[in-house]
């Protein structure tokens, strides 16, 4: 058979939406999107986990600690069920770290900002993890089997991540006058990141026609974020707080907010490596890599001694 | 050192009593012991599991999708494997 009748039988499956796993022909180039994709998804989740940590030592009560860190825990497990995901497919885990720890790979540009109040966990508990969910539902239903399923158990952990957040913010929305205060600047500060988090507008996105075609993506970018805005302008009214876009206004003729100008440039700096906190966080997964190296030798000589005291025991 | 030494494993769990183990994904551990401990980490923080079994993935072996239509072939066309197939009186009961 031609590359083309391969190529045909492939979309066809795609059409009828029959999964594709791992050992099934697959064009080269949705391998290779594919490989993209799922890297960087979990390279964000692990480096997702360093803004919020920055506030486990110094979280307000006990079961805001515990809570902060079993939503941390949740994100190094999605960042491995996605490298999981993402091996199927004949990238190895060292390929992947390298490139991430290289600067070869991107991620999610949201994690390049700081993370300066403890407000700031409610913020992206709310919009970061609410606008992942967006992100995430529909890819539950993508073509490549083993990243729609890791995305199906991804998604049934994110929704705790999302009312942890908000709860944070409901709290402190009824609190002092300080905390109220807080409260809104954290919301100024991580509304438009996160707005971003959709990626650029569909007329400037390169890659999504073809994801479409091929069910990576179900839904355009602009169609996520539109659906984000509507759903958190509803939900802020909630917590009495603004969100900092003087443009948000209900047309009915459209059924949806309009909203106002995403600043480009912003986004395209802090993809580009130039954002608040880039090198800090490729720095930290450094050192993290680099000071773990002892940890994994003295696993695998643990192993090793496991196995001699198993075979001298037999012997 | 950039190489990681530790093996490739599949993830099997059985979610309750009575069910069969279901692969969950995979990870790398250094042997069996610690494959088990972080299966359990990984794909049990919130009691989805009752038991964990860990293969490394070399000892997977799997059908090759490509020869799916010859592979299968003896078995697309004996629909009388079926119950569906047999055309008995509804008066028939209990069967």
């Amino acid at each position: 058979m031609s590359v083309q009748e391969f190529e045909r039988i492939f979309q066809d499956k795609i059409d009828q939406d029959i999964r594709i796993e791992p050992k099934d022909w697959m064009p080269d180039a949705y391998r290779k999107t594919l490989i993209r994709q799922i890297s960087q998804h979990a390279h964000s989740e692990i480096v997702g986990m360093l803004p919020e940590s920055n506030w486990i030592t110094r979280a307000p009560t006990l079961k805001r600690k515990a809570t902060l860190i079993a939503k941390v825990q949740d994100e190094a497990g999605h960042g491995l069920y996605l490298y999981s995901a993402a091996e199927t497919m004949g990238i190895t885990r060292d390929e992947m770290i390298d490139q991430l720890l290289s600067g070869k790979a991107k991620y999610s540009s949201i994690f390049n900002y700081p993370t300066i109040t403890w407000a700031d966990m409610g913020a992206i508990g709310w919009l970061v993890d609410g606008a992942a969910i967006m992100n995430q539902v529909p890819i539950c239903r993508a073509s490549y089997g083993p990243y729609a399923r890791a995305m199906v158990r991804i998604c049934k952990e994110e929704s705790f991540h999302q009312r942890q957040g908000f709860e944070i913010l409901l709290v402190l929305s009824r609190g002092s006058e300080a905390q109220r205060r807080m409260c809104q600047d954290a919301i100024n500060r991580w509304w438009w990141p996160s707005v971003m988090m959709f990626g650029p507008s569909d007329d400037t996105s390169p890659n999504t026609a073809q994801s479409m075609k091929w069910k990576i993506k179900r839904f355009t970018n602009d169609e996520l974020r539109q659906k984000f805005i509507d759903v958190s302008v509803e939900q802020v009214k909630l917590l009495g707080m603004t969100l900092p876009d003087p443009d948000l206004i209900w047309n009915e003729a459209r059924q949806h907010y309009d909203f106002g100008v995403i600043d480009w440039e912003e986004f395209r700096n802090v993809i580009n490596g130039n954002g608040p906190c880039n090198k800090e966080r490729l720095a930290a997964r450094v050192e993290a890599h680099e000071e773990g190296a002892w940890v994994r030798e003295a696993a695998m000589a643990h192993a090793a001694k496991r196995a001699a005291r198993e075979e001298r025991k037999i012997a | 050192m950039s190489e990681n030494q530790w093996p490739l494993w599949e993830v099997f769990i059985r979610s309750k009593q009575g069910l069969d183990h279901k692969h969950a994904g995979s990870l790398h551990a250094a042997d069996a012991q610690m494959a088990i401990e972080n299966a359990r980490d990984v794909y049990t923080r919130r009691m989805e599991g009752v038991s964990i079994w860990v293969v490394e993935s070399k000892y997977v072996h799997a059908s090759n999708p490509d020869e799916s239509a010859s592979f299968y072939d003896p078995a697309n066309d004996k629909v009388y494997r079926h119950p569906t197939f047999y055309d008995l009186p509804d008066e028939l009961k209990h069967m």
